[in-house]
């Protein structure tokens, strides 16, 4: 089969910001082929050259170097550029800022309009796409009324919708819910299935190149590994050292690889894992008798309530039409000292619940009393200092001239002398590993990770008891994910700060959490350490919520009748595990 | 809530109204608006009050969400009213020392709010039952003669429709913002009006940032789907000029002439 994409030594560079500057080389000698029907994933840190190569893709830029050929056309030629643009389409990172119209099926419309299709074809592409994408019912549909995952089908349906041979994805999954991946993946693969499209899917995600059939990682710009998802996750050591990481399973199999236990391949899914395991494993000796319990089961903090809530219940603009009731009867103790874990569907209530916490939000009904101090009135301001609240995406708040002025907004407000600032602002730049030069730069000049550990700056210059992150890793790659995770719990340790995360990475929680919160629908389901919550897997996917993969793995043992603990929720946890296992069984039993 | 307004939304149905060509109902907004302008005596105002009744039935929207969405606008129109009492001469009904209330001031004040009120109706009406798309379209196509002295018909519609669409989006976006704020330590509600007004940097400097990183991320998105201005570019919906529009238009033009005819009769 003819190639459909193929790049020859590309280079691509952005011109200096200020004189005197180098031009930054995004893309460095990119040579690639792809054929026609194939689904290929580009994995590579934040600022890795993905996000340029994409463009590069479909004529957005055009190489400074080298050439790019799209279905036999040169994207460098002006005159067929649209060609190009029919035959490739893109789909980009931010859901919001790539809808044009007010209505959905205007806005898949856009395209054949653009391309001067006659009403009739349009509106029999505009309805075949939406059906594709399984959308079909939203097509009079306001597009602000819908969720992410939604938005992102809109806009893989506005491509459709001109025909294309190839679809390339930019990180059109980092913005999204672990539901609106799975959407959009299921999509996707449908395409590439029946539809025989070729499609490019950049993520950081590494489930998902699991499924593709060929992976290219990128680092700085190159290149650097290209092949079937099973060869390159063979290559462990290569993929950390460019910032991001192996499936969990394939993480636990290197481990345990490392640690002597024979295996010819790494295994990428459970299924496969479950096969290597059961020649070292034992199994249960009489039916339900689970006497395997992991021992590193954290230790949670003593009852020493820090933040009580009592009964809360949230209703958003009572006696509108829009009137939405979005909490129930919320009744939660955070003790002092621990790092709580908050988990639940987008819409379930997480937001509403935490933005109480400070008193953002004012309760309908019920209370939330901090730190003796009730969440009202004339104590919002102390209660401010007690609780940081940091949102989602918080590098989107930083609007000062430097980053030091940025650091002190809130402080400046509480009368400190200049003196106890600066050591305030050096203290905490000090544990989030911000190097000191930066504080006079502007905080726009800096790096998506840069700016987000800034914006935690902030917050973290108050002094605040209880610190509270909405997604603080949202959009970072894995190892920027995991920098965070690792400053929140020196934070925790250190300076005993109680933590409180929401998240939707399961993996993350799993990791971090003393305790967990699951929320649905508004209602807090139950609260319960992280082990006992992971447990819990039927109640979890009753509220559409997974557990962490190795958890699962385990969970699947058990239940194939070997005599595992259900209460995995690391790898390291998993690797302990297993080789005291075999060990043992080696010693004596055997 | 910033949110929370329900006036001139659009509101789908399958009335007249919605089925008019969206060039008609501009035209009549106009001339509705300039007629409510010109109406005086007490019948003129009955029988435009019974026309515009008539409008708002035949859009089908239900008189109880109309009221609702009236009810925000109720205090400024009645705070207006109320303020022309006391600026119009006449026969005194009472004063105090300066301040005087008289008939005329009265009759004047209810005829204003009367007035007001119609108008609020009549524009609303066009906007409710008239999709944004379909409405910038008509604006288009409006402009569209005017092309040769160089306005740029559809540039100016893509603007507005562009426009309608991110105001939902730069809404949630503000309210997010001020609540990241507060949670800093922002003050908005309290200060001198010179300290509240500063207090809206935090707010304007990040939206600012992130409005324009949208309309540059928007530009790459409708660059990458082959829009190259208004040449060539054909429609999901075509707007038409139907019979429906002339005998309305007609219809309406006849209505206008009966209310109006007090003055045609000597």
């Amino acid at each position: 089969m003819s190639a459909i994409i193929k790049t020859d030594d590309v280079y691509y560079e952005y011109m200096a910001q200020n004189e005197g500057d180098i031009a930054v080389q995004a893309v460095k000698g990119i040579s690639m082929s792809i054929r026609q029907g194939q689904f290929v994933v580009v994995l590579g840190r934040n600022g890795s050259g993905k996000s340029t190569l994409a463009r590069l893709l479909n004529g957005l830029l055009i190489p400074v170097k080298g050439t790019v050929i799209i279905d036999g056309i040169d994207t460098s030629n002006d005159e067929l550029i649209w060609e190009v643009r029919k035959t490739l389409g893109l789909v980009f990172q931010n859901p919001d800022n790539q809808i044009v119209a007010t209505t959905v099926e205007e806005d898949v419309a856009f395209g054949p309009e653009n391309l001067g299709i006659s009403p009739e074809e349009i509106r029999k592409r505009v309805d075949q796409s939406l059906k594709m994408v399984g959308m079909e019912e939203y097509s009079g549909y306001s597009p602000h009324m819908l969720s992410g995952g939604q938005k992102q089908r809109i806009a893989i349906a506005g491509i459709l919708a001109m025909e294309p041979k190839c679809i390339v994805l930019d990180e059109a999954t980092s913005m999204l819910d672990p539901r609106g991946r799975k959407e959009v993946m299921e999509v996707l693969k449908k395409l590439n299935r029946e539809k025989g499209i070729t499609i490019v899917h950049i993520t950081h995600h590494m489930e998902e190149a699991v499924e593709a059939n060929i992976v290219m990682v990128m680092e700085n710009g190159r290149l650097v590994l290209t092949g079937t998802p099973r060869q390159i996750f063979e290559n462990v050591e290569q993929i950390r050292k460019v910032g991001l990481n192996v499936p969990q399973i394939t993480a636990l199999a290197y481990d345990l690889r490392k640690n002597g236990v024979r295996m010819d391949k790494l295994p990428l899914n459970a299924n496969e894992m479950v096969d290597i395991l059961k020649d070292f494993i034992k199994r249960k000796n009489r039916d339900n008798s689970d006497s395997a319990w992991c021992h590193t089961e954290r230790e949670c903090k003593p009852e020493n309530p820090i933040i009580k809530v009592r009964d809360l219940s949230h209703v958003y603009m009572p006696g509108t039409t829009f009137e939405q009731k979005a909490l129930y009867d919320i009744n939660l103790t955070v003790n002092k000292g621990e790092i709580l874990g908050i988990i639940g569907q987008t819409g379930s209530g997480k937001s509403t619940l935490v933005q109480h916490f400070n008193g953002i939000l004012k309760a309908t009904s019920g209370s939330v009393e901090v730190d003796g101090l009730k969440a009202e009135g004339n104590n919002l301001k102390e209660l401010r200092q007690k609780v940081g609240l940091i949102f989602q995406y918080p590098e989107h708040q930083l609007f000062e001239e430097t980053v030091y002025k940025d650091i002190i907004f809130g402080l400046t407000k509480l009368g400190l002398d200049d003196e106890e600032i600066k050591k305030r602002v050096f203290h905490v730049i000090d544990i989030l590993g911000i190097s000191p030069e930066l504080l006079e730069k502007s905080p726009f000049e800096l790096s998506g990770g840069q700016k987000r550990r800034v914006a935690i700056a902030g917050v973290l210059v108050m002094k605040p008891k209880v610190l509270v992150l909405d997604e603080p890793t949202a959009g970072l790659d894995p190892q920027g994910s995991s920098e965070v995770f690792r400053l929140l719990s020196r934070l925790n340790r250190e300076e005993g700060t109680t933590i409180i995360i929401i998240s939707h990475n399961m993996e993350e929680i799993a990791a971090f959490c003393h305790r967990v919160a699951v929320m649905n629908k508004g209602r807090l389901v139950f609260c319960d350490t992280t082990a006992k919550v992971f447990s819990r897997y039927e109640e979890l996917k009753k509220y559409n919520l997974d557990i962490p993969k190795i958890t699962e793995l385990f969970r699947e043992l058990h239940n194939s009748g070997y005599d595992v603990p259900q209460n995995v929720l690391t790898v390291d946890e998993a690797k302990e595990f297993i080789i005291n296992m075999i060990n043992s069984g080696a010693g004596g039993k055997a | 809530m910033i949110n929370n307004i329900t006036l001139g939304q659009y509101i789908p149905g399958n009335s007249i109204l919605h089925r008019l060509d969206p060039r008609t109902k501009i035209f009549w907004t106009i001339l509705l608006m300039a007629a409510t302008f010109l109406i005086e005596s007490w019948s003129e105002y009955l029988m435009m009050g019974l026309f515009t009744l008539m409008l708002l039935l035949i859009s089908g929207i239900p008189l109880k969400q109309s009221v609702k969405g009236v009810k925000p606008l109720l205090f400024i129109l009645t705070l207006t009213a109320i303020l022309n009492i006391f600026f119009t001469g006449g026969t005194p009904i009472f004063a105090f020392g300066p301040v005087k209330v008289t008939y005329e001031g009265i009759f004047a004040a209810i005829k204003l709010f009367l007035r007001l009120l119609m108008l609020v109706i009549t524009a609303s009406l066009v906007t409710i039952t008239t999709t944004p798309m379909t409405m910038t379209d008509g604006i288009e196509k409006l402009l569209k003669p005017f092309e040769k002295i160089g306005v740029p018909a559809h540039e100016i519609a893509m603007m507005m429709s562009i426009a309608l669409r991110f105001i939902p989006t730069l809404l949630d976006e503000t309210s997010r913002i001020m609540k990241a704020q507060a949670s800093r330590g922002a003050d908005f509600d309290t200060g001198s009006i010179f300290s509240r007004i500063k207090s809206f940097i935090p707010v304007l400097v990040p939206l600012f940032v992130s409005a324009f990183k949208r309309a540059d991320e928007l530009a790459e998105a409708m660059e990458s789907r082959c829009y190259r201005g208004g040449k060539g570019r054909t429609r999901l919906k075509e707007i038409h000029y139907s019979k429906l529009d002339l005998s309305v238009s007609l219809a309406g033009i006849a209505l206008l002439g009966v209310i109006f005819s007090g003055r045609l009769l000597p």
